[in-house]
């Protein structure tokens, strides 16, 4: 059921404000949401000043100069910091976004952070996303053949067959697009969400996987798949430019095309 | 003990550092999220005219009705159209049907397989709002002009 407010124990008050070093010149205020388990009290927005001039140009450089200068109980998730890990997906400016590939010139005043929306906060910016994890492996994002492959190789594909991975295999699952969808927030126990119907998508359209019948049968659904309504904001946030919307509308042409 | 109807309730519960359990927050969604951007704010309008459109239908069902009561009744619901606050609602209602419609059309053009890169997807949804004003502006212009 959508619930378009917060639970009780979920409302952000005012946190601390950490002020700006003296002399710096080039200030910019990070509104940054925490929640700490230990804390026991509700989640607050802490206000960092960081002075830009000691800075590196993505948010996720100054979420790393907060850790390591300013406050070290700061805690979120990030690996490559060069968006090809998906770990450090989080709200930025209203937008889900990778923080590594978003430059803090993009934000216009205060940049406000926050985790990825309608998920359960295991510890500020860090969200849980078992459920996502589950969600995915109920669509067998693998290959899934009777045939063996050639005793003398591997399964071949046409240059063309290899062509439709395209826009789908780059996917480095960092649930921008699954978070940024309405629909998920509001039925995400039922409905897949873009993320894994791109991943389900992906064995459809693979040449060398043979039980896409198996695979629509499984989506054929009024909630797993049909709760896309093409609102597209999980096309707009992916951070890779993928597009999700279309991966989706894919799944429900080939639903009405194999009822003949 | 409540009956769980959300399997996501489950992943409500963290614990802390000690090992207890803790209910965990749920992060800001609505609260936070940017939903005036083209692609949200457009498939909401799209309900919403959906809905106010089939309400709107009422006042086609009084007009009906009205008439087939007889005349004074249906001079009453004449003159109530005719108002100032009528008309602008007749207006509303004209301008939610061409909007959910064209929106309609373009959920249609998804449906075929096409128009889902981004671009394409700001110039329908642009081609959505122009529409519906041109659209409801010609349909008033005829409507005056056939009326005087």
């Amino acid at each position: 059921m959508a619930t378009f407010t917060l639970p009780k124990n979920s409302t952000v008050g005012e946190g601390r404000t950490y002020a700006a070093p003296a002399g710096a010149k080039n200030v910019r205020s990070f509104k940054i949401y925490r929640w700490d388990p230990d804390g026991g009290a509700n989640p607050r927005t802490d206000t960092y000043e960081i002075d830009l001039d000691q800075c590196g140009p993505m948010v996720l450089d100054a979420l790393i100069k907060i850790k390591n200068e300013v406050d070290s109980t700061l805690t979120f998730r990030r690996s490559c910091r060069e968006g090809i890990c998906g770990s450090c997906s989080m709200n930025i400016d209203g937008l889900n976004t990778l923080a590594c590939l978003k430059p803090i010139d993009e934000v216009k005043g205060e940049v406000r952070i926050n985790p990825l929306p309608h998920m359960p906060v295991v510890k500020d910016l860090v969200p849980d996303l078992s459920q996502i994890y589950a969600q995915l492996r109920s669509v067998e994002p693998w290959l899934k053949a009777d045939t063996p492959p050639p005793p003398d190789g591997e399964r071949l594909q046409s240059k063309e067959e290899r062509a439709k991975l395209d826009g789908l295999w780059e996917c480095i699952l960092c649930f921008c697009c699954s978070t940024a969808c309405p629909s998920y927030w509001w039925n995400g126990d039922r409905y897949l969400g873009p993320a894994v119907l791109l991943q389900a998508y992906r064995w459809i359209a693979d040449s060398r996987d043979e039980a896409t019948g198996e695979r629509l049968d499984a989506l054929e659904d009024p909630f797993k798949l049909y709760r896309c309504h093409t609102i597209m904001n999980c096309t707009r946030a992916c951070p890779k430019g993928l597009n999700p919307a279309q991966a989706i509308g894919e799944i429900k042409k080939l639903m009405v095309e194999r009822q003949g | 003990m409540s009956k769980i109807t959300d399997t996501r309730e489950a992943l409500m519960v963290g614990r802390r550092s000690d090992g207890s359990l803790v209910r965990r927050p749920l992060s800001p969604h609505l609260q936070v999220y940017d939903m005036m951007q083209v692609t949200s704010a457009l498939s909401i309008t799209h309900r919403i005219t959906g809905t106010v459109w089939s309400v709107g239908m009422v006042f086609l069902v009084w007009w009906l009705v009205a008439a087939a009561a007889g005349e004074a009744s249906f001079n009453g619901v004449q003159w109530f159209f005719g108002s100032f606050f009528g008309a602008i609602g007749l207006m509303a209602l004209t301008a939610v049907a061409w909007f959910h419609t064209l929106a309609g059309l373009r959920h249609l053009y998804w449906d075929s397989g096409r128009g889902y890169d981004l671009p394409t997807t700001y110039l329908t949804g642009r081609a959505v709002l122009i529409g519906t004003a041109a659209l409801t502006a010609l349909t008033w212009l005829v409507m005056l002009i056939s009326w005087i």
